[in-house]
């Protein structure tokens, strides 16, 4: 009876998470927004400075880029219009924000997805080695090479990606693999020196079935928690690598709209920049509790 | 301590001596300009060589290490303060209170960190001493860095209020803020060391990487980020070995300040 | 069966590593020219062009009635066979050339002049080059008598008439296609937005070289949208693209020392770079800082005391020259050749302060007061040629006893510091001059305008000396005899240099990158550099590599 319970509330559960989670974004943007608004260099361009205008001209300009109603007001016309679908106009590439969104939503999803599948991949690698082989040599070298990673500042890594000609996803898996790498291996580690493995090697099982049985659905769930957390450190890696690397995605122009003061880019960007992360987080988190649950 | 782990820590010993003897060991005061001899090569009056407006390499890269190395661990101790404050509270409260704070680190972490950086750099009175504005600087990668921590000493803070002497301390009557300053937090405070050490080179990166944007310490004081700024130039690198050394002195130093910590991740 | 993994794990990875993309082979088929915008053109319509990258596209596919040579500095016909202004400096009639169509095949008549006339000098349109005409109050008539002549009547007398319709690109009256049916040598064929650019070229385009040919040689231009300048340098390297219009000294020196034929420096260009101190009487800085400013002898002293040539020589490796105001020796005819060269002298610096009431004592300068002489000199971030002057400037400085603060601020509260605020005490920024006529300055000379940087829209000047400037303003305006316009501006060049509002520093070089590929271009002082003459140039076979295309 407990099971049907659980089973009905579990929809209502992930409906209500949800809209926490967009209450939440759309938060984060708003208060973002309010920040550009009354942050200083608000309204004012670098056309001003252009002595061909004349003074109507300037003065004509600078009532245009006035926000006329008050934030509390512009907050509801835009959540109205979100309603119906329409994210606003950029005001700095004066291009509707959901053609942009559209654009470069995709060139970041690409860049993040191979740069962690990399990094996965390679910190999976690594971590198997080291199961293999548990020698001090390899423990100290790995150790080395994934710090000697993780200090590089990632301005720095970007700058090498540049001059390597190496797509940005390679700049993304770079930083996003030693904070990858060290955890996987302690948590192998632990997971294999766990007493139901040591007892189940005891009985003669092989090792595939030791890993596939006994070691990862304990390992899942901090490991679907680590993914989340990953995605999420991908993602704001981007941000920077991007603005430096000249890519095309979601970054340049996060970086562009706070230069720009542009509020309604920065509402729409912060909104699906915060979505994104809460949604990676919370599947992480429901992920780790449902396969803990049913393991148990 | 592993042989690692004393390699390490003997290495970060040996730069922050080199740091305390800055002023006597430098050649020359780290503003001043050589102007004749701009991008010159190491030599007997300049160790490191001079960089694009003359200055001494090495006085410059003696001086930033005092900089990046004294104010980051301070930057450090504030966000991991605030971090334990905000993720025990939150562990040991649990519930709603737990899923609010939670929720607000996320928030802050969907934030533009940048543009808030850029806002204060320009809402600062212009007459700020230049020293002034470098620890506000650090004391605001310090007020944004802590939502890493919460999340790990949020999960602690909750094994602790499941465990047995804190369900005694609760049932002998103990008040929640008392449980919370004499129970909960010295349990952690392992956890709070270990997060504190780690967010030192997690904020020396920060600072190199706002610098290399431009955003960090202002000219002419020296810091790491501001030594690594010319490195668009590669080419030049190849022929200037020399100026890498900005570069490897910050990645061994923070490499050894990862490899230093006892971590519960290596095994015998 | 780890091993096994291992190995599985080791092929998923070197599948998916990336292939480092080999630069494309150097040499192009079907001459396309390649080079990049630093950011997304705002609009494609002439009229309302403002910023650099629209500029570039208006120039490469507006057809204009007269063009300026970038070269010769001399005015050409272009669309227009001849044309004369009245005296009066407030009628010009233009001759057009006749049979010409629009890219799209619209006939090009003197309609389409008038049209595009009247649109620029709508009020209700607001763009610099509209803004230019602007001389005066009043309605702006057109008369097209034939469909080749065409008269245009001003309110007011325009200095400098004809050579402001170099920035005129001629739109159709009547073609579907609006502004993008054009009469220049290419038009825009694809845009994908944050991507790339491709013009074509134009078939009716109405220029043809000596033998009869039709101009342009080109097939089509690519623009490339690239922001970072390392990047573009790189791609240049490589053999991506073939012209860089505007270098960074840095930049230069790297790519001379490679590959000496592709780096030009066409010598000192129109763009300065200079200080200047906050005279605004509502300032928030303490009074005796004011009197400070204002003071001539303070300003010239200040002046005297900073080290162009160091400036030049270590901040731009040698590709600038000392400014002596602010018309560049590169404007032959409007620079005032009998200015003093700028002075570096501290002793005569000091010698001048003291007369002014300022005293050194030890290594610190005071005022008449005691109050030490220290303020903040602000500039905008990421700017390294301006962060390493302001640096030059505190040491300079410094030895006569004066503490300067650098302080950077992104552009936008910069600009909201010195245009509403005014909260700063000196600052320290450039200006890019695309116009020889020093008319189009004059919003910065006139006391009343908006850009009189120093102490903006003031009711009435408030020195004497101010006061003139505007009187010369007034005159040169109304003046249609280049002469005597010259005469009140070599006038306003001598005030400037007693008067010093802003301390100019350094002109720098005009400084491309032109791949030997190239054939038939001739970098100019001017902007656009590079490609001024993208009409007749060629792409031919790499004489690094020795072959044939």
């Amino acid at each position: 009876m407990i099971k049907e319970e659980k089973t009905t509330k579990l929809p209502q559960n992930v409906l209500r998470r949800l809209l926490f989670l967009f209450c939440l974004g759309i938060g984060g943007a708003f208060l973002s927004a309010t920040l550009v608004r009354f942050a200083p260099g608000y309204g004012v361009q670098e056309r001003e400075l252009d002595p061909r205008w004349s003074a109507q001209s300037i003065e004509a300009l600078r009532q245009k880029q006035m926000l006329h109603e008050g934030l509390a007001l512009y907050y509801l016309h835009y959540l109205w219009a979100l309603a119906h679908g329409d994210f606003g106009e950029s005001d700095s590439l004066k291009r509707p924000v959901r053609e942009l969104l559209r654009q470069r939503l995709p060139v970041t999803g690409n860049s993040v997805v191979r740069g962690l599948g990399i990094a996965w991949l390679a910190a999976a690698l690594l971590a198997s080695l080291g199961l293999a082989s548990r020698g001090w040599l390899y423990e100290a070298s790995s150790a080395a090479f994934s710090s000697l990673l993780l200090s590089l500042p990632s301005a720095v890594v970007a700058m090498l990606a540049v001059q390597l000609r190496a797509p940005v996803f390679f700049a993304i898996g770079v930083v996003v693999f030693p904070r990858l790498h060290r955890y996987i291996r302690s948590l192998l580690v632990r997971s294999y020196d766990q007493p139901h493995v040591l007892a189940a090697r005891a009985r003669g099982l092989g090792s595939g079935a030791i890993f596939w049985r006994h070691v990862l659905p304990v390992a899942a769930p901090p490991l679907l928690a680590l993914l989340g957390v990953s995605f999420t450190i991908a993602f704001g890696a981007a941000i920077p690598i991007e603005a430096l690397c000249d890519s095309p995605g979601l970054g340049q122009l996060a970086w562009h709209a706070a230069l720009s003061r542009d509020l309604p880019l920065i509402v729409n960007v912060t909104l699906i920049v915060s979505l994104v992360m809460f949604a990676a987080n919370s599947l992480a988190d429901l992920a780790g509790r449902a396969f803990a649950g049913s393991v148990q | 301590m592993s042989p690692l782990q004393k390699t390490a820590a003997i290495i970060l010993c040996a730069i922050f001596l080199l740091m305390v003897l800055a002023t006597i060991l430098v050649p020359a005061p780290y503003a001043r300009q050589f102007r004749d001899a701009p991008n010159a090569r190491p030599s007997t009056a300049h160790p490191l060589g001079t960089d694009a407006l003359g200055r001494d390499s090495l006085s410059r890269l003696l001086y930033g290490t005092r900089v990046s190395l004294l104010l980051a661990p301070a930057a450090a101790l504030l966000s991991t303060v605030i971090a334990a404050l905000l993720g025990s509270a939150a562990g040991f409260l649990g519930g709603r209170f737990e899923r609010i704070i939670l929720a607000a680190t996320d928030l802050s972490l969907a934030l533009p960190w940048l543009f808030l950086l850029l806002t204060v750099r320009a809402m600062l009175p212009l007459d700020v001493p230049p020293m002034v504005s470098v620890v506000i600087a650090f004391l605001m990668m310090g007020l944004l860095g802590w939502q890493a921590s919460v999340r790990v000493i949020c999960a602690a803070a909750r094994g602790v209020r499941d465990s047995d002497f804190l369900l005694l301390a609760r049932s002998s009557g103990c008040k929640p803020a008392r449980l919370l300053l004499c129970h909960v937090a010295p349990n952690l405070r392992t956890l709070f060391y270990a997060q504190f050490w780690i967010s030192i080179p997690l904020f020396i990166l920060t600072e190199a990487n706002l610098s290399i944007l431009g955003l960090g310490v202002m000219e002419p004081m020296a810091s790491w980020g501001n030594l690594l700024r010319g490195f668009e130039d590669f080419s030049a690198l190849g022929a200037n070995p020399w100026r890498l050394v900005p570069l490897v002195l910050l990645v061994i130093v923070v490499m050894c300040f990862q490899l230093v910590l006892p971590s519960q991740e290596v095994t015998q | 069966m780890i091993r096994r993994v291992c190995l599985v794990l080791v092929l998923t990875l070197v599948s998916c590593c990336p292939s480092f993309v080999s630069a494309e082979s150097a040499s192009q088929s079907g001459g396309e020219l390649h080079f990049c915008l630093h950011g997304e053109p705002k609009t494609f319509n002439p009229l309302l062009v403002e910023d650099g990258q629209s500029e570039t596209v208006r120039y490469l596919t507006g057809g204009v009635l007269i063009r300026l040579n970038r070269q010769t500095q001399a005015l050409e016909p272009a669309l227009a066979t001849s044309w004369k202004a009245t005296p009066d400096g407030r009628t010009i009639t233009f001759h057009l050339r006749t049979g010409l169509h629009f890219s799209d095949g619209t006939p090009f008549t003197s309609e389409d002049v008038a049209y595009t006339v009247k649109a620029l000098m709508d009020p209700q349109l607001h763009s610099p080059t509209g803004d230019s005409f602007r001389s005066g109050d009043g309605q702006v008539s057109v008369q097209t008598p034939t469909a080749d002549t065409i008269t245009v009547t001003f309110p007011a007398p325009v200095a400098g008439l004809e050579r402001l319709f170099d920035q005129v690109a001629i739109l159709s009256a009547h073609s579907p296609k609006k502004e993008m049916a054009v009469l220049g040598p290419f038009y825009v064929a694809d845009y994908s937005p944050g991507s790339y650019l491709l013009l074509r070229r134009n078939p009716n385009y109405w220029k043809k070289d000596k033998e009869g040919k039709p101009l342009p040689y080109l097939d089509s231009i690519r623009l490339d949208i690239q922001r970072n300048h390392d990047i573009e340098i790189l791609r240049f390297r490589r053999g991506e693209i073939h012209i860089i219009n505007s270098l960074d000294a840095d930049l230069f020196d790297r790519l001379q020392k490679e590959s000496p034929a592709a780096a030009h420096d066409a010598g000192p260009s129109l763009d300065s770079e200079f200080v200047w101190f906050n005279q605004v009487p509502t300032a928030a800085f303490p009074d005796y800082k004011k009197a400070w400013f204002r003071s001539t002898e303070f300003r010239k002293a200040l002046s005297l005391a900073i080290n162009r040539d160091d400036l030049a020589r270590i901040v731009y490796a040698g590709h600038a020259q000392p400014a002596y105001g602010p018309i560049s020796p590169a404007n032959h005819f409007w620079f005032n050749s009998a200015l003093p060269a700028p002075k570096y002298d501290s002793a005569a610096a000091l010698r001048l302060l003291t007369q002014a009431g300022f005293r050194l004592e030890g290594e610190t300068l005071r005022d008449a007061s005691g109050n030490r002489v220290e303020f903040t000199l602000v500039t905008s971030t990421g700017n390294k040629p301006r962060e390493q002057m302001v640096t030059m400037i505190q040491q300079d400085l410094s030895q006569i006893g004066i503490k300067v603060n650098m302080v950077t601020l992104d552009f936008p509260s910069l600009i909201e510091r010195i245009t509403r605020t005014f909260d700063y005490e000196a600052c320290l920024l450039g200006f890019t001059n695309t116009d020889l006529d020093p008319n189009s300055q004059m919003n910065v000379w006139l006391s009343s305008a908006e850009n009189h940087q120093w102490n903006p829209k003031q009711s009435k000047p408030a020195t004497a000396w101010e006061a003139e400037i505007d009187r010369l303003m007034q005159s040169q305006a109304s003046s249609t005899s280049d002469k005597k316009r010259k005469a009140d501006w070599d006038r306003v060049q001598q005030i400037v240099f007693e008067q010093q509002p802003f301390i100019y520093l350094i002109n720098r070089d005009a400084m491309s990158a032109i791949s030997p590929t190239v054939i038939g271009s001739a970098p100019s002082v001017l902007d656009p550099h590079a490609f001024w003459n993208a009409d007749v140039l060629r792409l031919g076979p790499d004489p690094s590599l020795g072959a044939q295309k």
